[in-house]
């Protein structure tokens, strides 16, 4: 085996390896290697989302429309505070974060402790906020009608306001059966009935002589374009094949399918990251308290746990960037 | 990036929360914007994109260089380490923003210009 090394007389210079290039230890640099191949995963993302809103870019809804929902303000229009405020407390936790890489370099334990553990805190709220804008934008808050083309339909009145389906819908005498297992022999499931059947949102549309559509296109200014009453009963009348209340995978009230799906999986790969980070920092934590760190001498499991949490903010900043704001 | 190795024990307290009140300012600025959305940088257009979703990215940028720098501690890391990080991603990523957003701009005209109804 000798024979095959090689001997280029560069050992211990630069170009040999030998005096550590890079001057990192082996655990910050693998911590890199992962960061950098998932920033690139998070890039492909997002560049993936950036393809289909450009291609659907006169029909993607308007974010500030969908994402306005704040805790206790029940009917406000608050579009960006929440999320903005999600921003804030991730970009916090990362600064307490940091806070205990730099107490850890000092070897000062408790302060160690206390900074990772309102790390974690921080952590657990961004999670459970995110489940909480989850939560809205897949209950939905208008409702749609579902055209044969794959489009979606909102309602307004003639101020332009949004109507939702059940400030529309009028009952009608037709018999609507959510079919369940036990009334057939070889029935196993079947698609849940919305709260309201088109023909009740079209009867209503058509008695309430003050409705509008509101077509997913828009126009010249940046706002969705809204048809005349001639229009609007026209589209009602030939394209409507159904209801849509909220969010899943294959259909959602707000406009192309692909945009709840990139909403959910790409908030959702990072909401993934965010609790994996709580999770390993809850580890880390404890290891703290039992002073394992104190007994290696150096902190530096801190530094690199630190850099897999700054890094799940750094793809936040991105994410909110492209999902909210641009 | 004055810093080495050698330098890291000294606390860095002052610039961390520096660092925050800077990502706290651009960020509210961001958000301000997103509400206003002021309509002479919206119908300003650069490039075949608004004037205001530049000032976003841009902004969003100028965060990302500084958690990368100060709280990822980048700026204390060697220079090859730094750059093989940086210069990476930043060609990969360019490069597939590029292609992917060159085609899906090519496939919304197939879409909006072919005599193919695709809205029935």
């Amino acid at each position: 085996m000798e024979a095959t090394v090689i001997r280029t007389g560069t050992e211990g210079k630069t170009w040999g390896g030998g005096n550590e290039p890079l001057r990192a230890s082996y655990g910050k640099m693998m911590m890199w290697f992962f960061i950098l191949s998932d920033a690139l995963t998070f890039s492909g993302f997002l560049a993936a989302y950036g393809f289909s809103r450009f291609k659907f870019i006169d029909s993607w809804p308007i974010a500030d429309e969908v994402f306005n929902h704040f805790p206790f303000l029940h009917g406000v229009d608050a579009p960006m505070y929440y999320v903005a405020l999600m921003t804030f407390i991730l970009i916090f936790s990362s600064v307490t974060m940091v806070l205990a890489v730099d107490a850890g370099h000092h070897m000062k334990k408790g302060k160690v402790t206390l900074y990772m553990f309102l790390t974690v805190i921080g952590g657990l709220i961004f999670v459970g906020s995110q489940a909480w804008e989850w939560k809205n934008f897949i209950n939905g808050e208008y409702g749609a009608v579902t055209t044969k083309g794959g489009n979606v339909l909102q309602f307004v009145n003639g101020e332009g306001e949004r109507m939702a389906l059940e400030d529309i819908a009028i009952a009608q005498p037709a018999e609507r059966v959510n079919h369940t297992k036990q009334s057939g022999i070889w029935f196993t499931s079947g698609e849940s009935l919305p709260s309201y059947s088109l023909e009740e949102v079209k009867a209503g549309f058509l008695a309430n002589e003050d409705l509008l559509i509101r077509s997913q296109r828009t126009n010249e200014e940046g706002h969705k374009t809204i048809l005349t009453r001639e229009e609007s009963l026209a589209k009602m009348n030939n394209e409507a094949v159904g209801v849509v209340e909220g969010a899943n995978l294959t259909h959602n009230e707000y406009g192309p399918p692909l945009f709840a799906d990139f909403f959910f999986f790409i908030t959702g790969f990072h909401g993934f990251h965010v609790f994996s980070g709580v999770i390993i920092n809850i580890i880390i934590f404890f290891n703290v308290i039992l002073g394992t760190y104190e007994r290696r001498g150096s902190y530096e499991m801190v530094e690199k746990v630190g850099l897999y949490w700054h890094f799940v903010d750094l793809v936040w900043v991105f994410v909110f960037t492209f999902f909210y704001l641009v | 990036m004055a810093h080495s190795t050698s330098q890291k024990h000294e606390s860095n307290t002052k610039r961390i929360w520096y660092v925050f009140i800077l990502l706290s300012v651009v960020t509210i600025a961001e958000v301000i914007l997103g509400i206003i959305r002021p309509d002479f940088l919206v119908n300003t257009h650069l490039f075949s994109m608004k004037l205001l979703n530049w000032i976003f990215i841009i902004l969003t940028i100028y965060k990302a260089y500084y958690i990368a720098w100060a709280f990822m501690h980048l700026e204390g890391e060697s220079k090859g380490l730094r750059r093989s990080i940086v210069w990476t991603s930043i060609f990969l990523i360019s490069y597939l923003m590029f292609i992917l957003l060159t085609e899906g701009d090519y496939i919304h005209e197939v879409y909006k210009n072919n005599y193919v109804v695709w809205d029935f």
